[in-house]
């Protein structure tokens, strides 16, 4: 989970250009969007791409964006679960 | 004090005709132009319903006399043009200062985007031919010399608010005593691009769209072409021309919300009608009936709406989106929407809103389910809304 | 009714902005391409905003800030710009993916920051002006419709307008014209380019705003005084015939024009016209060339109008510019422009 967790924040640091950012300044349980680091509705998409090239997995559905999306844990926790499946 | 700007000629081409006439019998019939995709292969073709025009590039060339296809965009742009040109009496355009205004998001792009595949693999291949017209300026100008204009011709690019901006110049210019008519409106036709790229916002719907209902997920992109010629009073009474409607008011304002969603409380979008309205000087009980943008995202149906009822209060008007019949034909919407909107002044219709079941709950109103005939519509209010905040409301009156 | 230029933001192929002597040490590239020389953004657009920014964007935005500082204010009325290729990177980056791709797995962010009217857009919301936003892509006559549309807002009511030109070039869109043979060969340095004797002409870029009022700040470069554009003239004749009613529209005649600044590109051929319009309509005006430092590129004359106002501000010709010397200070320039003989514009600017 932690090598997850890592990996993920590096791949959330490219892939939104975060460049002020490296994997050690986003918490694992830190908000993502709103508060914590302020991500937007464009950004979510973009981590549904992410989620898709890099981790193979699928979501259809931009409204399960705020629950998946809540912070790496969430992210680590989501990809687990469906990659097992 | 402003002068009258009339408009004595419509064109349109969209999914669900080719002509005025066609879209009125579709109208009139209920009938949606949203279906399949088959203008080029994707691996969305029969997943994302879309408005195609039901003209394929080969016939449009032929029934506009080329010799062979230029972009899609200018074939789509030609046909409603000189559509418009030929209703509105004028025996020869340069017989005046004439102008050419569109609108496009794509420009040549249907073309362009044929050409990478082959000039992404070598880059010394590809036809160029494909890229002469990539620009949007260049579409513009295949229909500005199709229609032997060059006085003035313009390209606006304001995404989907585009071609009502088209109309707003050209009545501008008129009034300034600038020229004397212009042909303003736009045009785009549904490219690859686009469709990805409206997917990758994931803001379509895998069915035909349903604007303004509570459970309405997305869009459909479309495509076409409208064009209306606007004339000063004075052309009008030299040369005896018949007044379809008159520009009354118009404002163009930016949302500076988000690059691509709206304001909750459609800020834009309620300051583009006020001040439309104001202009035209006409209180909101005038308004007959609003031509929504109601493209059937959650977010732009929830914030034109609520603007909507923040500035009408209790007193709605009649009020539809004729997407759930063309789709969404992004640069061209405005200019398609200002021919429905001026329809709807001459014949006392207005519109149905396609496929609505669910009033928006936070909404007091909800839009027609059927069409209406034998109406009084004396004022009509067209809105068209695009990304990067851009918006634009226009009013047509009876002339 | 007077129109004043009181603030101006150019990010070009020389170092044009920042406190720097003006075009005292023009850059000497040789090539077909320049590029330009960028500002450290983040001094100029707010960090959590650039990350999504292409390169056209960064440029557009930072330079209508420029603009907006020289003339003191937070805040445009309306935002009027002109982009003949709009976000042509962006642009690429979506069409290869999603062509690499098939159609699979495609990021918005590119498709979103492709439209034309990003830019504008993207002034709009960082600067939070909700007033006019307007954005013309018509090839070479995008800057001066965005200029004329602002000039036309201006007649109506005392307002702040931000007007821009704006245009890139791209490895893609390079590589492209390239293959239509518009460019010279890559042994030229730019400083040559009008001695090249040679057809083709080098590509350029560059994104000059200019904040533009009806009332004179306390920066003020210079007055519009107007402009007029011309498409497809027939021949020499129709194009100096054009040159000359504009004049008189003003109540002026070419004796008027202290300085004729032109948008000669080095193309041998193409250039006559310049050389026709210099020689038999302007033979008293001092002659002056601009695209030697930008480049050829269809909002050029968005450039052109920073160094017209930069020369009536200051009182004198960089001598990169001067070509043909005369005894007048530079009151009233006169700047033609013109693309692939298709779009032909001038633009009169006056001191104040």
């Amino acid at each position: 989970m932690e090598a997850l967790m890592t990996d993920l924040k590096t791949k959330i640091i490219e892939a939104l250009n975060l460049k002020h950012l490296k994997p050690e300044d986003i918490g694992d349980e830190q908000p993502l969007f709103v508060d914590g680091l302020g991500l937007d509705s464009i950004d979510a998409l973009e981590l549904i791409v992410l989620m898709q090239e890099h981790y193979n997995i699928k979501i259809a559905d931009p409204e399960q964006g705020p629950k998946i999306f809540k912070s790496v844990k969430t992210m680590a926790e989501y990809i687990t679960s469906h990659q097992a499946a | 004090m402003r002068s009258l700007i009339h408009i004595t000629g419509l064109g349109v081409v969209s999914a669900i005709g080719n002509s005025v006439d066609e879209t009125l019998q579709a109208f009139e019939k209920g009938t949606s132009g949203i279906g399949p995709i088959t203008l080029f292969p994707s691996i969305h073709q029969n997943q994302l319903p879309v408005g195609e025009v039901k003209l394929t590039n080969e016939a449009l060339a032929s029934m506009l006399g080329l010799q062979q296809p230029i972009t899609r965009t200018a074939m789509l742009g030609i046909l409603a043009a000189r559509q418009a040109v030929k209703d509105s009496g004028i025996k020869n355009l340069n017989s005046f200062r004439v102008g050419f205004i569109s609108a496009t998001t794509v420009g040549g792009m249907d073309r362009t985007e044929n050409f990478f595949i082959d000039y992404l693999k070598d880059k010394t291949t590809g036809n160029l031919d494909d890229v002469v017209h990539h620009e949007c300026g260049s579409t513009t100008e295949l229909i500005a010399d199709d229609l032997g204009i060059k006085d003035f011709i313009s390209t606006i690019n304001t995404a989907c608010s585009s071609s009502v901006n088209s109309i707003i110049l050209g009545s501008r210019l008129i009034d300034k005593g600038r020229l004397d008519v212009v042909v303003a409106g736009g045009t785009d036709a549904l490219t690859k691009f686009t469709l990805n790229g409206f997917n990758s916002l994931m803001i379509l719907d895998k069915e035909p769209c349903r604007p303004f209902d509570a459970s309405r997920s997305g869009l459909n992109l479309g495509e076409g072409a409208g064009f209306v010629v606007l004339v000063s009073d004075r052309v009008l009474k030299q040369e005896s021309l018949k007044s379809h409607a008159v520009v009354s008011g118009y404002a163009n304002t930016n949302d500076a919300y988000h690059q691509t969603a709206s304001s909750p409380e459609g800020r834009g979008s309620f300051a583009a009608m006020q001040q439309a309205l104001e202009m035209s000087n006409i209180s909101i009980r005038d308004i007959d009936y609003i031509n929504l943008h109601g493209t059937g995202t959650q977010n732009n149906d929830s914030s034109e709406g609520t603007a909507i009822q923040r500035l009408f209060g209790d007193e709605v008007p009649k009020v539809s989106s004729t997407k759930a019949f063309t789709g969404h034909t992004l640069g061209a919407s405005g200019g398609i929407e200002a021919v429905f909107s001026v329809l709807a002044i001459q014949k006392g219709w207005a519109f149905p809103n396609l496929r609505f079941k669910t009033q928006i709950p936070e909404l007091n109103y909800k839009p027609l389910q059927e069409l209406r005939k034998g109406l009084t519509i004396n004022h009509v209010l067209s809105n068209s809304f695009g990304f990067g905040g851009n918006c634009s409301s226009i009013v047509f009156s009876k002339g | 009714m007077a129109v004043y230029i009181n603030g101006i933001g150019t990010i070009s192929p020389q170092v044009t902005f920042g406190d720097v002597p003006f075009l005292e040490a023009p850059k000497d590239v040789t090539g077909n391409r320049l590029t330009c020389i960028e500002p450290e953004y983040t001094g100029w657009i707010d960090p959590k905003a650039i990350r999504r920014m292409s390169r056209v964007i960064r440029m557009g935005v930072a330079s209508a800030g420029m603009a907006l500082k020289e003339a003191g204010l937070d805040k445009p009325d309306a935002i009027i710009t002109g982009t003949a290729f709009g976000c042509l990177e962006d642009t690429g980056i979506f069409l290869t993916k999603m062509i690499e791709n098939n159609e699979h797995a495609l990021n918005p962010t590119p498709f979103i920051q492709s439209t034309h009217n990003t830019i504008g857009s993207q002034v709009a919301l960082l600067l939070q002006c909700q007033g006019y936003n307007q954005t013309y892509s018509h090839r070479a006559f995008s800057f001066e419709h965005a200029l004329l549309d602002a000039l036309m807002m201006l007649e109506e009511k005392p307002l702040s307008v931000l007007v821009g030109g704006v245009d890139e070039v791209t490895d893609h869109s390079f590589s492209i014209m390239n293959r239509f043979g518009l460019y010279k060969d890559d042994s030229v340095s730019n400083l040559n380019l009008l001695e090249s004797k040679t057809n083709g002409i080098i590509q350029g870029e560059g994104s000059s705003y200019f904040l533009i009022s009806s009332e004179k700040g306390s920066n003020a470069y210079a007055r519009i005084s107007n402009l007029a554009t011309l498409y497809k003239p027939v021949d020499g004749t129709e194009i100096q015939k054009w040159i000359k009613t504009f004049l008189m529209n003003q109540s002026l005649s070419s004796n008027d024009v202290d300085l004729i600044l032109l948008g000669s590109n080095g193309d041998v051929t193409k250039d006559s016209v310049y050389s026709e319009v210099a020689s038999s309509v302007f033979p008293n005006a001092a002659v002056g060339v601009f695209k030697h430092l930008c480049g050829e590129y269809q909002t050029s004359n968005a450039f052109a109008m920073w160094v017209a106002s930069k020369i009536l501000k200051d009182g004198s010709i960089p001598s990169t510019v001067l070509k043909k010397k005369t005894n007048q200070n530079p009151e009233r320039i006169l700047i033609y422009n013109q693309h692939l003989g298709h779009h032909h514009s001038l633009i009169l600017l006056e001191s104040c």
